[in-house]
């Protein structure tokens, strides 16, 4: 067996906001009727969050529960235990219409921290990044420049951005570009 | 810039997140289909100056697929709606006859 490595094995950059890859993080997507009790007891048995509502994401630590579209879900757990979460998914969903599968090495995280970093998303993506508008709790599906993107503010204000990991190297350069010092906008803070 | 507020997510976004679908509200002739059905199912396309709808899919964000009423000119997005619908909806059809009084697109007024 080789060993797992994440995209860019933990790339780091300083500018004026923290841009780091958080390495390997156990993905799964999780497609089904999100409204039904099966998907709830999933969601409990996956990660123990609730389902999440329109574009909110339930956070615990490590473990996330995102909601990506009406009928799709995003459960990031520890990476190590992914095939464990995935069994408990589908004894919690037998029977049903629905689908779980580990999507873990098909994506790479980034973590961007520092008071400036929801400026950094601004610059890149085309969604109104003031605290008013976004915040804990929401998850943003979008583009990053020319890549699809999503992202959600963490309980400590830093901002996890989950891309797919073939683009991983293009989306950490672009990043960091918009992260180098001497390039602040200071319009929102 | 178009504006687009996608039916299933709830996301207002502009138009680079979303991409067009092309035409809405076309029927398909397929196998079975008389050349003339088939010519205007493939080739006769409304090109409205004005009052358009069409089909929308937020390929940056749910990836679902919806339908837009806007005004060509202007670029008025008049409202977005379901794709599971063989016409737009009594309420859109109201805000355009509102907006621009007397129009019409294919079978629709």
């Amino acid at each position: 067996m080789s060993k797992p490595v994440s995209a860019l094995e933990g790339a780091s950059y300083q500018g004026f906001a923290k841009v780091e890859e958080v390495g390997l993080r156990g993905m799964i997507t999780i497609r089904g009727d999100l409204k039904s009790a099966g998907m709830k007891k999933a969601a409990a048995a996956a990660t123990g969050l609730d389902v999440p509502g329109q574009r909110e994401v339930k956070l615990d630590g490590d473990t996330a529960l995102a909601w990506m579209s009406s009928d799709e879900l995003l459960a990031m757990v520890p990476y190590a235990e992914v095939d464990d979460r995935i069994a408990a998914i589908d004894k919690a969903l037998k029977g049903k219409h629905y689908l779980a599968v580990n999507v873990s090495d098909a994506r790479a995280i980034f973590r961007l921290s520092g008071g400036n970093a929801r400026e950094v998303i601004a610059k890149l993506s085309p969604v109104d990044m003031s605290s008013d508008a976004f915040g804990l709790g929401q998850i943003r599906r979008t583009r990053m420049a020319q890549v699809p993107a999503a992202f959600w503010v963490d309980e400590t204000g830093a901002i996890m951005v989950v891309c797919f990991r073939s683009v991983a190297q293009y989306v950490f350069d672009l990043l960091k570009g918009a992260a180098e010092n001497g390039n602040q906008v200071g319009y929102l803070n | 810039m178009l504006i687009l507020t996608c039916p299933c997510c709830g996301v207002t976004g502009e138009e680079t997140e979303f991409h067009a679908g092309g035409e809405a509200h076309i029927k398909r002739f397929g196998p079975g289909s008389d050349d003339e059905q088939f010519h205007s199912y493939m080739f006769a396309k409304e090109n409205a100056k004005g009052v358009h709808f069409e089909r929308w899919r937020h390929n940056n964000g749910c990836g679902k697929w919806f339908h837009a009423a806007r005004c060509t000119t202007t670029l008025e997005v008049f409202g977005t709606y379901s794709a599971q619908t063989y016409e737009p909806p009594k309420e859109i059809k109201d805000k355009i006859s509102a907006r621009r009084p007397g129009w019409s697109w294919r079978e629709f007024a």
